[in-house]
């Protein structure tokens, strides 16, 4: 099972926090915080996987980590769920993003949390892998948009705000989450169907 | 929602903590006053409102309000507010009992909306929080939308989810029934993710339901042979990267794991997929890209982890060891970390020990060389595994080699493993060198200005069993050694202070030439009148002692300690409470046990009392400071203890301080084969089993009475050996002459009235049935009498409790399900059947009482393992009560057919 996704950029900023079990607010911002810790000192060069200790209250639980330019993606496991599938779970998340934000960077996030929310949502449910069909995932969140454009174009809105704030400031902040040579941006997985 | 992105802009711009934290402030105070305002709010407003808690939220504010606003929300017929508004309730969960019934009665009408897009966002709700409440209401609806005709395939998936999360949080309120074979037909279902979330589904209900779900396993067999024959573009859509449903794969082996190797048809086809991904690693990839490999060696992974599971094919154990063996040395540590791990858990099958030992050079290069903490401590944790009596040398240097540079978190336990291996597998020096050694090395470090109260325990300790060894040279005269002890006396507490005075009085007997010095020291107001009264008394007795006592006496008394007696090492203990029940050393005692089986083990052998004569059963070297010296009776089952104390036992009676102070046994009597030889006709063996029966669950009382004898007892137990006090009492006015019992020689002469004691060591060789049997003769009245009782040693006394997870107990339950390893008994209940009477019975018997492990919360789960000499024996239990018709179902599951049986009519009994 998974008990926590949490995703922060490398200040240790959160950026979504997801937790499968319940904890009270100040457990989960020390998980938070701990957690970035246990990553941030780790090169990359090194394994995704960690023994996170009594963090989550389990002693056989992992981190299981991707980092993605200025985001950190980790997932708190269980020794139920294989390491590597977790692994691609993350990676099928990031380019799932990818393809609703359409170069999904960490604005994205931080603008549309409710959004990112709802794809993960699609991915993960109470724990368990949901749906890892990306096509499908893609889709339901197809729909979803379709419904919330029919009641009212809301959406809209809110995307332009982002492309004004995007304009104005945050040089610092690279525009694409670039995945080096993990190239998150596959046009599509049609030559493969 | 322009608002809301201006807000978070706000927030971003913020130079300071402190400027960040009084713009949320003002922005909290602003929703709040919306929220309460008289204005009612448009479903837009609230959106948003709870759009910038949430976000509030993750920036690690904690959120109050704004519950009630999100509930509404759910009731909105706008699917965007109703997302919101769950979302908002997932992420913010909240116990107000009046919210989750205004909640679950959203989610009631959403689920019988049957508009999939809202029965999604509901399940979804359900399964993210998960609540006992949320259970109550709903896990009866839950399986019926899960198997019914009509149900899109996206809701099946959620469906299933969501039964399983409920399933976790409250098992009691999901109960079986006909839906399960519906169920487990999923796994034919078209759609890939429908089969995905059922297998996840399956795999955790079938860990404690395993035979309600054993259906699955040719099914699932049959799933996953489709999925790996298939070519990559037959799935499609679930094609990740060349490889077919990856993830699928994976959970389809990981539900084959919850059972043991299928039948022989459905087993030829599980061997022939096993082979196939065995071979797909050798073809070269299809891709170069990082997400090929992985989806592939998930699968790769999961296989090998069945075939270790099953641990029945020696020619796939092996090539899993070889496959294991490359990715030991492949470029990826992802891969080097999984295949470290993997072989850890194959080094304890007998079929490929031999194999993974091939790979240590491999491995402590690993140790050596990995730049990754994760890394080398998976090297460590393998080196340990694939330790026996043939590498343990190289193995231990290696290990002690690394000790110097290894990262700080993971040093304790590389010195418990260390000394674990050591203890093991050491057996080629004399036991005179380690104790020079050791009083040299400890003497040095000593010698630094400060040091840790637990070296000074240690080092007093030490000298004083073994300064003498060192006493030669003049650095560390007997004198000089007093006095770098005495130094760090005065800063120590209590408990180490009594161990060094012990350790003076040691001294005493060691090094005449001191004795005035530390009678001196002894003397001193500080120790005679020391207002700690342990002190104050030890002070007072060692003084008497030295100044009375002649040497032959002294030396009598303060002998050196006796070697411990073999037993479960308590490092061993320590280390698993560390790493948890289920690490690879439990594994390794499985498979001992299994292995010991397999060769025929010794033929079960009685118990035998020896002269084990310890001070203790509880001295333990290295279990430092975990319980202070008090004069208290000694805990029988702590399992970190002081250390060996001649003052350690003081309220035993007449604690030994010395090998054969006290037990003299005149010979090794052998209680169990002694016959009765009588002049007059003996009493019947006082065999009745009742009598045995009485001490099953307690180990102190009345064992015997007539009318001129009462015999009573007080025992204790631990791992493979005990210790028993017999009471032999005269009930009458008259001397009993030429008093013996058969057990060892007491005063022959017992006075009328008078109460004579023994004390008995046990130790358990081996599994057995049959009780020792006590003889007793005298004269009583110029008859001679004759007696003979059963001593209630059973072999339910060398049972250690063992706590495990749930999913830990099922995992071996099943691991134990072989027809001859269980034994089931069916029968009446003899005692009114009380909950709490009978989990104190359970505890009594020796075994753990393992709460919230059985679904049904009316059954009594126990594990635990039985020590002996000779093996281990994992022993699992479970009592079924049956109210109504007042029976009782006991099965017993243990790697030992006759342990089963044994353990089932002993605990019988007692219901």
């Amino acid at each position: 099972m998974i008990h926590a996704i949490l995703v922060f950029n490398s200040h240790g900023r959160p950026r979504l926090a997801r937790f499968y079990q319940r904890l009270p607010e100040e457990a989960q911002q020390q998980i938070i915080r701990e957690t970035f810790q246990l990553v941030l000192k780790r090169d990359d060069s090194i394994c995704n996987f960690l023994e996170c200790g009594s963090l989550l209250g389990g002693s056989d639980y992992k981190l299981i980590y991707r980092h993605y330019a200025t985001l950190y993606f980790v997932f708190c496991v269980d020794s139920s769920e294989s390491e590597l599938g977790i692994l691609d779970l993350i990676q099928v998340f990031v380019e799932t993003l990818d393809k609703c934000f359409e170069n999904v960077c960490e604005l994205d996030l931080i603008f549309h949390v409710d959004k990112v929310h709802y794809i993960l949502q699609e991915v993960v449910m109470g724990g368990m892998v949901l749906e890892t069909n990306m096509n499908e995932i893609v889709a339901q969140i197809d729909a979803q948009s379709k419904l919330e454009k029919s009641e009212g174009g809301l959406s809209a809105a809110p995307a332009r705000a982002v492309s004004a704030v995007k304009n104005i400031n945050l040089p610092e902040l690279p525009r694409n989450i670039n995945i080096g040579d993990i190239n998150i941006k596959v046009p599509s997985l049609s030559p493969f169907v | 929602m322009r608002g809301l992105a201006v807000f978070i802009s706000d927030i971003r711009n913020c130079k300071s903590k402190e400027a960040e934290i009084k713009r949320i402030n003002k922005e909290l105070a602003n929703i709040r006053s919306k929220f309460k305002g008289d204005k009612a709010l448009d479903g837009y407003s609230k959106k948003k409102y709870v759009c910038k808690l949430l976000f509030i939220f993750l920036l690690g504010h904690d959120i109050d309000f704004g519950h009630m606003e999100a509930v509404n929300l759910l009731s909105s017929n706008r699917y965007t507010e109703k997302q919101i508004g769950y979302l908002f309730i997932s992420v913010l969960v909240n116990s107000n009992s009046e919210l989750i019934r205004l909640i679950n009665n959203a989610i009631k009408n959403d689920l019988a909306s049957r508009n999939p897009i809202f029965m999604g966002l509901a399940l979804h709700c359900i399964a993210n929080v998960g609540s006992r409440e949320m259970a109550e209401a709903f896990a009866g609806e839950i399986p019926k939308i899960l198997v019914a005709g009509d149900t899109m395939d996206s809701v099946k998936q959620s469906a299933a989810l969501c039964l399983l999360r409920l399933y976790r949080t409250s098992p009691d309120l999901v109960p079986m029934g006909d839906w399960t074979s519906r169920v487990v037909h999923l796994l034919n279902d078209q759609h890939l993710g429908v089969v995905t979330a059922a297998t996840s589904l399956i795999t955790t209900l079938a860990q404690k339901n395993p035979e309600e779900f054993k259906t699955s396993v040719s099914l699932a067999v049959s799933r996953l042979s489709r999925i790996v024959t298939s070519a990559s573009t037959d799935l499609q859509d679930y094609t990740y990267y060349f490889v077919p449903a990856p993830w699928l794969s994976v959970k389809l082996l990981r539900l084959l794991q919850c059972y043991p190797p299928p039948d022989p048809a459905v087993r030829g086809r599980l061997t022939e997929c096993l082979e196939t991904i065995l071979n797909k690693a050798q073809e070269p990839p299809k891709s170069k890209k990082v997400q090929h490999s992985n989806a592939k060696n998930a699968v790769l992974f999961e296989a090998i982890s069945l075939i270790i599971h099953h641990d029945s094919e020696p020619n796939l154990l092996v090539r899993a060891c070889n496959q294991l063996g490359q990715f030991l040395q492949h470029r990826e540590t992802n891969l080097r970390y999984l295949a470290l791990e993997s072989m850890c858990t194959l080094a304890s099958s007998e079929f490929s020990h031999e194999a993974v030992k091939t790979h240590i050079e491999t491995v402590i290069n690993a140790l050596k060389t990995e730049r990754d903490v994760s890394v080398r401590q998976r090297a460590v944790d393998l080196l340990y595994a694939m330790c026996d009596r043939s590498n343990a040398q190289q193995i231990v240097a290696e290990m002690l080699n690394y000790l110097e540079t290894a990262d700080y978190s993971i040093r304790e336990e590389i010195v418990l493993k260390v000394a674990i291996l050591a203890e093991k597998y050491a057996v080629d020096y004399t036991w005179d060198d380690v104790q020079g050694y050791a009083a040299k090395t400890v003497f040095e470090a000593l010698q630094a200005p400060a040091c840790h109260e637990n070296l000074v325990k240690v080092g007093g300790y030490i000298l004083g069993e073994f300064g003498n060894l060192i006493a030669g040279d003049p650095r560390s005269s007997p004198l000089i050694q007093f006095n770098l002890l005495h130094s760090k006396f005065h800063l120590c507490s209590v408990p180490t202070r009594a161990l060094l005075l012990s350790t003076y009085i040691k001294f005493v007997n060691l090094f005449p030439e001191i004795k005035t010095t530390i009678q001196d020291v002894l003397r001193s107001d500080s120790q005679l009148k020391n207002a700690d009264v342990e002190l104050q008394q030890r002070a007072v007795e060692y003084l008497r002692l030295s100044t009375i006592a002649s040497t032959d006496i002294l030396a009598t008394v303060l002998e050196e300690m006796p070697p411990f007696p073999e037993r479960e090492s308590s490092i061993l203990a320590k280390l698993k409470k560390k790493k948890g029940p289920s690490t690879v050393t439990d594994l390794e005692e499985i498979k001992k046990e299994r292995s010991s089986d397999m060769n025929g083990s010794a033929e079960p052998t009685p118990v035998n009392a020896s002269n084990v004569s310890t001070p203790s059963p509880s001295a333990d070297l290295l279990g430092l400071g975990a319980v202070p010296l008090t004069n208290s009776a000694p805990a029988p089952s702590s399992s970190g203890s002081l250390l060996v104390d001649v003052f350690s036992d003081s309220s035993s009676v007449a604690a030994p301080l010395a090998p054969g102070s006290e037990d003299n046994f005149a010979s090794s009597s052998d209680l169990a084969s002694s016959e009765v030889v009588s002049e007059e006709p003996a009493d019947a063996v006082h065999d009745a089993d009742e009598l045995i029966h009485k001490f099953i669950c307690k180990n102190n009382g009345v064992l015997f009475e007539n009318q001129l004898l009462q015999i009573g007892l007080k025992s204790e137990f631990r791992q493979n050996l005990g210790r028993m006090f017999i009471f032999y009492g005269n009930k009458t006015s008259t001397q009993f002459l030429n008093f013996t019992p058969t057990t060892k020689p007491v005063d022959p002469i017992v006075d009328g009235g008078a109460q004579v004691q023994q004390v008995v060591n046990i130790e358990c060789i081996s599994d057995f049935m049959d009780a020792p049997i006590l003889n007793i003769q005298f004269r009583y009245g110029g008859t001679l009498q004759n007696l003979s009782v059963k001593l209630p040693i059973t072999l339910n006394k060398f049972f250690q409790p063992t706590e495990m997870s749930s999913q830990d107990f099922f995992q071996r339950w099943k691991q134990l399900s072989s027809p001859k390893q269980e034994v089931q008994n069916i029968f009446k209940a003899k005692h009114p059947m009380d909950t709490e009477i009978t989990k104190a019975k359970i505890i009594g018997f020796g075994s753990a009482l393992l709460e919230e492990v059985d679904p049904n919360p009316a059954n009594f789960v126990g594990a635990g393992i039985i020590h002996t000499k000779t093996i281990q024996i994992g022993c699992l239990l479970r009592l079924e009560p049956n109210l109504q018709a007042q029976m009782y179902r006991l099965t017993l599951r243990t790697s030992k057919e006759a342990v089963s049986q044994r353990l089932c009519e002993l605990l019988s009994e007692q219901f």
